[in-house]
């Protein structure tokens, strides 16, 4: 069974929405004792880190999110999920969860693209260059696009720890994967076709 | 590179389309779940429903409209029409909708944008914004003024000074439509999307005047918007979504043309 972590970050149904329409089957939770017995998780999220952060400490998720990956089950980050899978955000200067060594930034407030001044939140379809091959992102074609909205990006220390990279302004990483763990910055439930490949892919990924 | 969005808007009454959308083999369809499905198949990057139901009894059919459009497609879409307050908010975006687009009620009420931002995130909170362009006075130094209730309205309100204070509130975006464009079909008001889109740091979506895919590239370089909605020129099937990317990508503006 692949669990949801429910944390009351925002649009945890969209993903739930996602995986029906891919006919998987799912639980949405926050109770350790049903994370537990998950073969697989998912860690989504929309909102600030401040708040979910202290929502996570409060139910003992941060801990049990750093003893999950232990086991060496996968987990899917999404958005403010992979953000906060980091040492540390800028936003609201929230110490995370720590399963990634790094940093979570803010664009800085003068981006640009030749002349024009980038808007923050970055919102709407950008592509990804993947490093390497991955097996989350089988199927998935170089032209694919995926849906963004966000102000902060996860910034990783450990340069090998980035699976994929996209350009706003600057080239931040938006995949980021190791081992059991692989988690985006953009929303694959919200990506269309090649998004629901991806969720697809997660569900059957066998680690080697 | 961010790709430019190319957005249809669709006007829901009583839970049906308030036109039928003529799509392959000329089939009219009125019913607004499968208008969304259509569109997203034929590579709309979002989708925007205006609800313009009247009567507030007959309101909770819109929002089984936004459930079951949420399990058909799954690209984001916003909810936009009668948004009086935050439970009217929470309610399209529970049924699941990304964003929920508020309108007069902000101009009546600006603490709508800052309760909206704060309990859902500035992402979800779409400023709608209806514009018609008069003379540059002490009230309005740019020369256009927010109109409500379909334009009907003047509400003395300077639309840039408008803009940037909803961005203060935490707006996430704006939608900018000129009243005096719309439906005319000859272009975007350039100027005031231009204008617009230079001062605030939000995206704007143009719309208002489309006709023909060379108004969404003048509206997507010289007014600067980030996104552009369509209505008319294809639910009538003069061109696809597809067609206006196409032209749109020979003409070096960056769209997304695989999906």
């Amino acid at each position: 069974m692949i669990a949801i972590i429910d944390y009351n970050a925002g649009n945890i149904t969209s993903v739930a929405r996602a995986l029906q329409s891919i006919g998987q089957d799912f639980v949405i939770t926050n109770e350790i004792k049903k994370l537990d017995a998950a073969s697989r998780v998912i860690f989504p999220g929309v909102g600030a880190a401040g708040e979910a952060m202290a929502y996570l400490r409060q139910k003992k998720l941060d801990v049990w999110l750093r003893d999950y990956i232990k086991t060496g089950k996968p987990l899917l980050g999404i958005c403010l999920g992979t953000q906060i899978i980091l040492d540390y955000s800028e936003e609201n200067d929230t110490p995370c969860v720590s399963l990634v060594a790094g940093s979570t930034k803010r664009f800085p407030e003068k981006l640009t693209e030749g002349s024009a001044l980038l808007k923050i939140p970055q919102m709407g379809w950008n592509s990804i260059r993947l490093l390497r091959s991955h097996p989350v992102f089988d199927g998935v074609s170089p032209p694919a696009e995926f849906y963004f909205v966000h102000s902060y990006y996860p910034a990783p220390a450990d340069q090998e720890v980035v699976l994929g990279v996209t350009d706003y302004g600057m080239t931040f990483c938006s995949v980021l994967a190791r081992n059991n763990l692989v988690a985006m910055q953009f929303h694959p439930e919200k990506s269309g076709r090649p998004g629901l490949q991806i969720l697809k892919n997660f569900c059957t990924w066998r680690l080697s | 590179m961010i790709s430019k969005r190319i957005i249809p808007c669709l006007d829901v009454r009583d839970g049906k389309l308030t036109k039928g959308i003529k799509f392959k083999g000329n089939v009219d369809i009125g019913d607004p779940v499968e208008a969304a499905r259509e569109y997203y198949e034929q590579g709309a990057d979002e989708i925007v429903f205006y609800d313009i139901t009247a009567s507030s009894d007959k309101r909770n059919i819109m929002i089984d409209v936004v459930r079951r459009v949420a399990e058909t497609i799954f690209i984001p879409f916003s909810v936009g029409g009668g948004i009086r307050n935050l439970d009217d908010m929470r309610n399209v975006i529970h049924a699941g909708a990304e964003k929920v687009s508020v309108n007069s009620a902000a101009v009546e009420n600006p603490q709508i944008i800052m309760q909206g931002a704060k309990a859902f995130g500035s992402q979800c909170v779409v400023l709608g914004m209806d514009v018609k362009q008069v003379d540059v006075s002490d009230a309005i130094p740019s020369g256009y003024e927010i109109v409500v209730h379909g334009g009907r309205i003047y509400t003395g309100i300077d639309a840039l000074w408008w803009a940037t204070e909803a961005e203060k509130l935490g707006a996430g975006e704006i939608c900018l439509n000129s009243i005096d464009a719309d439906g005319v079909q000859t272009g975007y008001e350039l100027n005031l999307t231009r204008l617009i889109s230079e001062n605030v740091h939000i995206p704007v979506i143009a719309s208002g005047g489309a006709g023909k895919p060379e108004h969404l590239a003048d509206v997507l370089t010289k007014g600067k918007a980030d996104a552009a909605l369509i209505a008319s020129m294809v639910h009538y099937r003069t061109y696809t979504i597809a067609e206006i990317k196409h032209y749109l990508s020979e003409k070096q503006i960056k769209t997304r043309l695989f999906w």
